[in-house]
């Protein structure tokens, strides 16, 4: 027996005990009529081959562990983005349950959500009713300012209509006549998170421009000084937002901020549990028909949106999840441009010190392979700011990544010297990552939390930047957007490096000599 | 008035209160799954397993949940196929911690998700022929595989596809591959709870019925057993056949955490089905007791005193070598036992706890608390049936705070008004509980502990319970000027 008080062993360490290794063993013996030992040695190393590359990219149906998630996920976090607003979700209540758990393990946050939890019985007969009782329930017990509703795969494949499902609840008293109620449909079987993000937001600022689903009349465009910020769905929210403010706050500039969870997942832990906190509030939502225009931080994450926007007589500015020295004077340009107000001395500054960081570091960074995956704005950012440091991002994959994407990624590539031998990959998953990685290997991976299965097989250290990150605490807290987030993306970026450095230089007697104490 | 009438007395006015925030007709509804245990009486006297109120934020997911997540995503040679569309498998990806040992990608596939992440023309013309090629090519890549379950998702009953049939003639083409369709679309039922009853009858179908018993070479001994429903969540399955093995049984198969195909094919062969969770489990077992006389026995290796009480009851089954052997499992753990509990006990004695977990722990973690010291006066199931209840009552005290299908608002509620030491659910609560300034412990996933099972997990149990409750952080959620105030 290995376990005691004084030290307890939990699956760390009480598995490789030695009663428990033998036990192992004389399963797999004497029931589990494994696959033969050579067996198994012969299809590893296959796997890494040119040829099973070939074949897994002959691929036409099955997709092994992508990187995406369903157009629902992505309603739910713009719902989050709004001041006391319970998202509803219409459709199989399992879905909810889901979104709820994804969110709370990545931003280690509450999500509130709800469902109206439809079965059987609504299969064939519609899901009005669990409409109209979903929309009562809510409204009672969590005084909700605004309820923002989407659906679930199963209510779009029985095609439920959403606008007629939420007049018939008011009429039934379910909800005010006058309470706010936007909604958006968002089948799981089209796009990803990032659609149902578009979809979601676009339904809301329709409902408070356009009447309110027919319950009074358009709002008409009085055109001000002010600005919209839109993010797009993005796993550093809190992180960003808050960063993305105080640039704002340095210009000195009138913004909106269209969809702001950053308060709603970033609560305090005082004795208080805020099921709302934060988010633009509805009055905003209403007045930013108004603006001047809209920066839009993940054009591809809210396509829709903006060209909605657009039809209201608003510049948009269509962004990539600018990232970086340029990605970030690309930004602050476009926000002196649209406001008319010049960058501020001290953003110009923190340029500065950004460009200092670089160039103390960028020895380490020169010339290094990288590998990433992730959702395509963020690719497009990332890959830009790579190639800035001098770095090769020979392999940038995306699932929810189309041709037009990857044509995007082609001509970063195309414009900088270290583009050269790098490839794009739209609509592929992490099963095509794994061969890429053996077949064309690299220095580094970058992606979420599930690179990190890619990692331990390919050997590729993995710089955790996307989303879901649920192995690693608080890299949502911390900003990736303006010159304070590109330092904090350096670092990480640096970190590994260092630490893959020390790791392969610490042989005593053999390779310690480049064990440098300065680096 | 006695501590526990009196409890009974606040809960009763509790419930009535926080029933208040409902519309009338919930109310009525949700009252029946609220109740506070009064002493003696064989029913909690809750309604369960019934469908859950639209927009009220149930905890409960789905019958997919049951099925994939649960009862066959454990079995780890074989491929499960997350058919529709992309959201189900990856929500689900990895996430329960089912412990398996393999090389995964090769012979193995327990934390990778396969779907068929169907798009609109799929909706629109049908997914079979997708799911052709899919099998196709998860034969071409992965061929070590020995078997394929089709997880069905919502649309796959909405559209009329035929996964049987598909899996029928995919099966003969790849002379007599294990191929499962299983019809656990997340509509179906009310909770999870369908979905382990549905991929139960699916093992029985395309498992025992499909498969020539000799098919693995196989030497019964009169000792062998298999574990039912021990998901090996943090290793749980593990440090339970450690003790089944040290009694002298012979554990044949797990089912399902670190399971395999051959396993399951030769679980009619075992002389006793041992079966921990009940709810999940519990239709397989009467089954093979039906089909192949094979008697089954719940257990409970939750804390010594249960581990002790379910060794015997297990031990009862064999012959006088075998409870000889038992009384000396028995033996040799009670100096570890018993230094967990001189260090951990005056640390949590008199602590409050409220759960609210799944199908099982709901009642079997009580036992292992009380070993403790500590009281549990709340708890609940987010997808028990009565006969869960039924057998809480042998685990519960007078006045415990009863709620089945507690919704957001409930549980937020009472835990408000009775203030325990420690709440036990799931991730979607944690971060409620902790931010009222509550300590919490995930008792689904184990807080990415474990194992919690046998007498070595009843260490990690201890150790994990304690720092909780006695985590420096809840003595800094005011600041100091807030307290003057």
């Amino acid at each position: 027996m290995s376990q005691s008080a004084e030290k307890v062993l939990d699956h760390f360490h009480l598995f490789r005990e030695p009663e428990y290794k033998e036990m192992f063993a004389n399963k797999k013996k004497n029931f589990e009529f494994s696959v033969p030992a050579e067996e198994l040695k012969k299809q590893v190393e296959y796997a890494k081959t040119v040829e099973y590359k070939e074949k897994n990219f002959a691929r036409e149906a099955l997709t092994v562990n992508p990187a995406k998630a369903c157009q629902p996920l992505g309603a739910v976090f713009a719902a989050n983005g709004f001041e006391g607003t319970l998202p509803f979700v219409h459709g199989s209540q399992g879905c909810v349950a889901y979104y709820r758990s994804h969110f709370s393990r990545h931003f280690k946050e509450p999500t509130s959500c709800v469902s109206s939890s439809m079965t059987e019985d609504a299969a064939v007969f519609g899901g009005l009713n669990n409409m109209i009782d979903g929309l009562a329930n809510s409204y009672s017990l969590y005084k909700p300012k605004m309820i923002a509703v989407s659906t679930t795969c199963m209510a779009e494949v029985i095609g439920d209509d959403l606008n007629a499902f939420i007049k018939t609840s008011r009429e039934k008293g379910s909800i005010p006549m006058e309470f706010d109620v936007p909604f958006a449909h968002t089948p799981a079987f089209v796009g990803s998170h990032i659609t149902g993000y578009d979809n979601a937001l676009k339904g809301v600022l329709n409902y408070f421009w356009d009447g309110k689903a027919g319950t009074v009349e358009p709002l008409k465009r009085k055109p001000n000084s002010s600005i919209n910020f839109i993010g797009g769905f993005d796993g550093y929210v809190v992180g960003n937002n808050r960063e993305v403010k105080r640039i704002f706050n340095e210009f000195g500039v009138k913004y909106t901020m269209l969809c702001d969870p950053s308060d709603a997942w970033d609560t305090p832990t005082d004795g208080e549990f805020r099921m709302y906190d934060g988010g633009t509030t509805l009055e905003d939502t209403a007045n930013a028909i108004n603006a001047k225009g809209t920066i839009m931080m993940q054009t591809i994450s809210a396509e829709k949106t903006a060209e909605y926007i657009e039809s209201k007589g608003q510049e948009v500015v269509r962004l990539h999840h600018p990232m970086g020295v340029k990605g970030t004077d690309e930004f602050l340009m476009a926000i002196s441009k649209l406001t008319g107000k010049p960058i501020p001395e001290s953003l110009t500054k923190e340029r500065g010190r950004l460009v200092d960081a670089v160039a103390d570091s960028s020895a380490h960074i020169h010339g290094k392979k990288f590998a990433l995956y992730g959702d395509p704005d963020l690719m497009l950012g990332l890959t830009a700011f790579l190639l800035e440091l001098g770095a090769e991002p020979t392999t940038v994959l995306s699932t929810n990544g189309d041709d037009a994407w990857a044509a995007k990624v082609q001509a970063l590539f195309d414009a900088s010297p270290f583009g050269k031998n790098c490839k794009v990959y739209p609509k592929k998953d992490l099963w095509h990552m794994r061969s890429l990685l053996f077949t064309d290997p690299v220095d580094f991976l970058i992606g979420n939390t599930y690179g990190k299965y890619l990692d331990r097989d390919t050997g590729t250290p993995l710089i955790r930047i996307g989303f879901p990150i649920f192995d690693r605490h608080h890299k949502h807290r911390y900003p990736v957007w303006g010159y304070q987030g590109a330092l904090n993306v350096l670092v990480a970026i640096l970190d590994k490096i260092f630490d893959q450095m020390d790791a392969d230089t610490n042989g005593i007697a053999t390779t310690d000599y480049s064990f440098d104490i300065i680096r | 008035m006695s501590a526990t009438a009196e409890a009974r007395v606040n809960g009763a006015e509790l419930i009535e209160e926080v029933l208040k925030a409902y519309p009338e007709k919930s109310a009525k509804k949700r009252a029946k799954h609220l109740n506070v245990y009064e002493e003696g009486k064989s029913e909690c006297d809750v309604k369960s397993n019934i469908k859950s109120l639209p927009g009220v934020m149930t905890i409960r997911g789905c019958a997919y949940a049951g099925s994939k997540g649960v009862v066959w995503g454990p079995i780890k040679d074989m491929i499960h196929i997350s058919h529709g569309p992309v959201g189900c498998g990856q929500y689900s990806w990895a996430s329960r911690r089912n412990y398996y040992i393999g090389t995964t990608g090769i012979d193995t596939f327990g934390t990778m998700q396969f779907t068929s992440d169907f798009q609109e023309k799929d909706i629109v013309f049908g997914g079979d022929k997708k799911l052709e090629k899919i099998i196709d090519e998860i034969q071409e890549l992965f061929p070590l595989n020995k078997g394929i379950t089709v997880q069905s998702e919502c649309p796959i009953g909405l559209i009329g596809d035929d996964i049987e049939a598909v899996s029928k003639k995919k099966s003969k083409e790849y002379e007599g591959k294990t191929i499962v369709p299983v019809r656990c679309e997340g509509f179906r039922g009310v909770s999870q709870s369908l979905g382990h009853h549905i991929a139960n009858d699916a093992v029985r179908d395309f498992v025992f019925d499909k498969t020539d018993p000799d098919k693995n070479k196989f030497e019964s001994t009169p000792y062998d057993v298999a574990i039912i429903g021990d998901y090996n969540i943090g290793g749980d399955a593990w440090s339970s056949r450690i003790l089944l093995e040290e009694m002298g049984l012979r554990v044949i198969a797990q089912w399902s955490g670190d399971g395999s195909i051959a396993e399951l094919e030769n679980t009619p062969k075992a002389k006793l089905n041992i079966l921990h969770c009940y709810r999940s489990m519990n239709y397989i077992s009467r089954h093979m007791e039906e089909k192949y006389g094979i008697p089954w026995v719940e257990y409970n290796f939750f804390g010594p005193s249960k581990i002790e009480e379910s060794l015997r009851k297990i031990a009862s089954f064999f012959d006088d070598t075998i409870k000889e052997k038992t009384e000396q499992v028995i033996a040799k753990y009670k100096a570890l036992t018993d230094a967990v509990i001189a260090k951990y006990k005056p640390r949590l004695q008199g602590k409050k706890v409220m759960l609210f977990v799944g199908g099982l722990r709901p009642r079997h973690v009580i036992g292992a608390y009380e070993d403790l010291g500590m009281e549990v006066v709340g708890t609940g199931y987010e997808f028990g049936h009565n006969d869960d209840y039924q057998r809480t009552t042998h685990y519960v005290k007078d006045g415990t705070l009863i709620y089945d299908d507690v919704t957001g608002y409930e549980f937020e509620k009472f835990v408000e008004a009775v203030q325990p030491d420690l709440v036990g659910s799931g991730i979607k609560e944690k971060y409620v509980f902790q931010k009222m300034g509550v300590p919490f412990r995930q008792m689904h996933s184990w807080d990415y502990s474990g194992p919690y099972h046998g007498y070595d997990g009843f260490a990690i149990f201890a150790r994990d319970m304690d720092m909780a409750i006695n985590n420096p952080v809840w003595g800094l959620t005011k600041a100091p000027w807030a307290k003057a105030a």
